[in-house]
């Protein structure tokens, strides 16, 4: 048994945190987000050159063959720096869609492109609704001929706008069992009848898109996998992309409690350091749990990710209801221990603060996985 | 990261489930089915035989070195022991504070003597120790203890007084902190000893707590005599030696809690299936159900986070304030989950021990109450936020 992450893996971390530090620090972010791309192509092609792209891709397609626990160093120093852009969206969401799902000839066409950088792809399932489970998704697949024709609205997408290849989940068969008929399908994104637009969003270093698909057409090969037998690939593509999340959450908590524990140190009032007044470090010292336990909870459903054990969704529900309360607390506390500089624009706790906000609401907030945590358990 | 065992320690684990199913009480279980707590003074005489029988199937201080009558494994062993202790709810170790604190700092600052004296009989429950450091205006500010001890001849003579002393009335030893340099800075003055409880001049009196129970005590010394060879780590050295017991309080600490956490929280969840909300199982109810589960989300946290401190450890690295952080978590944890076990009962919370209608015979209310002492004990709250704040983050002194 051994909780610590290997020589490698320190490695990734060290240079991915002087990576993000050169080439992502926060006025290209601010750029970024004003950017309605929020990426520039320059930077992506750095990101693919270091493998980054296809770090937990097969090697034949490209890729680095790494698992769960190494992408979440990387995300981790990733959510520290908020780093805009489909990064998430086409290694965890569209890439890992491929990957669970994809057929060979899918995965040989796509994967290899996402890997250096050609292309991006996202995954479209959550609708209005805003359903977490399987009931939530009705978009239409209907049979025609040896094709579908797909119609109906997605919301919450990821970078759809500037994505080449959206993996949509849609409805192919109603029964009582929700999570049967559910099929995935590979959607380029400039097939007629489907369009994007992209959402204001309050985080602005995440970019969201509304998806319609309007008699959408396609042939019979952009189904991925069996009919009907999609949410179970689709399920795990979203544990593990919310394993990702908690560690770029994580990464991200741990550079406000930085940034407000040097604050803290160098602030005067009434004479001294504000981090010398219990008040201040207390709340500091609240914070440096939250963020310890953060870690150890993501590192562990990482891994269980990595090994396919049994209790895997449990850990990512535990992992999630955790985090997303932490972080929000942890940047909430920290906009308040910087007093009036931290609610600026020109400060970045806000940053760190949105991203917060928006990450708690992605892939189901703490209550939704606390009660899926519940049924796990068997409560 | 790996989270499997190896073969050497699934072995170890097996030696250790086979052992517990073999020779556990079978009462004990059944009693702790329904919550956890530190052992109430009617077991101690049922502890000490436990204790006895655990040690001599070598599951006492474990990794001990051998010489010293432990069995020289590693932390992972240590962890691996109280996970089976937790899952099949085994009795507690009495002689915590000898296996916890004072076995190791002997281990860690004792003559060859010393360690060849004191440690095996811990081991075996021979001798109880409890930990002679509060005074009545000394705690969270330790280093202002006033305690004396004066050299005659070639003993020490203690006068003072301790207090919060749990085990003192059971004890044979205490791990004792007293001036020995009036005029040094507070901190340099300080010398630890090794006090024969049943030396003249030493008088325990057992103080009554909010649960009713006198689980701990005041001890007076009045010219009490110690022989100089009982000092550990040197003269007017005890201040580092004291901080050391601490550090290796909060470690075993560490392990002992997440275990009764544990027991505590599958308690916590039988009294839910139990309890009724709304004409059902308040298991069914939705904001039970949340509460429930983020104690089962802590308790895990809080076990990896342990785990985490472990691999530090394995690798070289001191226990170190991160222990606090354990120690602060689990505090909050479990008071929730006592709240939560009041909260169950609704009105019949109100009633206790004694009562044909008391839930569970009035345990729960014992340990709601008990549970008030976590965020003092062991270095309150305040202090544990303290820690943190200067040692880990490096904020500044107030």
């Amino acid at each position: 048994m051994n909780f610590g992450f290997n020589d490698e893996q320190e490695l990734l971390r060290s240079t991915a945190r002087k990576f993000f530090d050169n080439e992502c620090p926060s006025t290209t972010v601010r750029a970024l987000m004003e950017d309605s791309s929020g990426m520039t192509p320059e930077l992506w092609k750095k990101l693919a050159e270091q493998g980054w792209l296809g770090l937990i891709a097969p090697e034949e397609h490209g890729g680095m063959a790494l698992g769960i626990v190494d992408l979440v160093v990387l995300l981790e120093e990733m959510g520290r720096a908020v780093v805009p852009g489909p990064f998430f969206s086409t290694v965890l969401l569209g890439g890992l869609a491929l990957l669970e799902a994809g057929s060979d000839a899918q995965k040989k066409t796509w994967l290899p492109k996402l890997c250096s950088g050609e292309a991006r792809a996202t995954l479209a399932w959550m609708e209005p609704s805003a359903e977490m489970g399987a009931a939530g998704i009705t978009l239409q697949a209907a049979a025609k001929g040896p094709g579908f024709t797909l119609s109906g609205t997605k919301l919450f997408v990821h970078d759809a706008h500037t994505a080449d290849v959206i993996v949509v989940a849609a409805r192919t068969a109603s029964g009582q069992n929700p999570e049967e008929g559910i099929s995935l399908f590979l959607v380029p994104t400039g097939t007629p009848g489907l369009t994007v637009t992209l959402l204001p969003t309050m985080d602005q270093t995440r970019k969201l898109c509304e998806v319609t698909l309007t008699n959408v057409s396609l042939a019979g090969e952009a189904i991925m996998g069996a009919p009907g037998a999609g949410w179970k690939p689709l399920a795990r593509v979203i544990d593990r992309a919310t394993v990702g999340l908690c560690a770029e959450m994580c990464g991200g908590a741990q550079k406000v409690l930085d940034m407000t524990v040097e604050y803290a140190k160098i602030r005067q009032a009434f004479g001294r350091p504000i981090g010398s007044y219990q008040g201040v470090k207390h709340r500091a010292a609240d914070m440096l749990v939250d963020v310890e336990n953060s870690k150890s909870i993501t590192y562990y459903a990482a891994w269980a990710m990595d090994e396919g054990v049994p209790e895997g969704p449990l850990a990512v529900s535990m992992a999630k209801a955790y985090v997303s309360d932490a972080y929000r607390r942890v940047s909430g506390a920290g906009i308040q221990l910087h007093g009036g500089i931290g609610f600026t624009w020109e400060h970045d706790l806000h940053l760190y603060f949105k991203r917060a906000k928006g990450s708690e609401f992605t892939f189901g907030d703490a209550t939704w996985h606390r009660e899926r945590v519940a049924q796990l358990v068997n409560l | 990261m790996d989270f499997k065992l190896t073969p050497e320690q699934t072995s170890f684990r097996d030696e250790v489930r086979s052992w517990l199913k073999k020779n556990l009480p079978k009462d004990w279980s059944d009693r702790m089915r329904i919550g956890s707590d530190v052992p109430r003074p009617e077991v101690y005489d049922f502890l000490r035989t436990w204790q006895r029988k655990m040690y001599e199937a070598g599951f006492v201080g474990v990794t001990w070195p051998k010489e010293y009558g432990g069995r020289g494994l590693t932390f992972m062993e240590e962890m691996i022991l109280h996970e089976e202790i937790a899952i099949t709810k085994a009795p507690p170790v009495l002689n915590i504070l000898a296996i916890g604190m004072a076995g190791p700092t002997i281990i860690a600052y004792g003559t060859e003597e010393q360690k060849r004296r004191y440690p095996p009989k811990m081991l075996s429950c021979e001798e109880i120790w409890c930990q002679g450091y509060s005074e009545p205006n000394s705690g969270s500010d330790l280093a202002s203890l006033q305690t004396r001890a004066e050299k005659v001849g070639d003993q020490y003579v203690v006068n003072g007084q301790k207090v919060w002393t749990s085990l003192a009335h059971q004890s044979d030893w205490m791990m004792l902190l007293a001036r020995t340099d009036p005029k040094a800075e507070k901190h340099k003055g300080i010398t630890y000893f090794l006090l024969d409880m049943h030396s003249p001049g030493v008088t325990v009196k057992p103080l009554k707590q909010i649960t009713g129970d006198a689980e701990f005590n005041e001890v007076y010394f009045d010219n009490v005599k110690v022989p100089e060879v009982n000092i550990l780590g040197g003269l007017n050295n005890g201040w580092a030696v004291g901080m050391t017991t601490l550090m290796y309080e909060r470690l075993a600490l560490g392990f002992g809690l997440q275990v009764r956490l544990r027991i505590a929280l599958d308690g916590l969840v039988d009294l839910a299936r139990r309890s009724r909300k709304g004409g059902a199982p308040a298991t069914k109810d939705p904001t039970t159900r949340q509460k429930l589960a983020q104690l089962w989300i802590d308790t895990e946290v809080f076990k990896y986070t342990g785990a985490r401190a472990i691999t530090k450890l394995l690798k070289g690295e001191l226990p170190g304030p991160e222990a606090s952080a354990g120690k602060m978590m689990w505090v909050e944890g479990h008071q929730r989950l006592q709240e939560l076990a009041m909260e169950l009962q609704g009105p019949y919370a109100q009633l206790g021990r004694g009562s044909t209608w008391a839930v569970d015979g009035g345990v729960w209310q014992h340990s709601f109450l008990r549970s008030r002492a976590n965020s003092i004990e062991g270095g309150t709250t305040e202090i544990q936020k303290n820690i943190i704040g200067e040692r880990v983050l490096g904020l500044p002194k107030g």
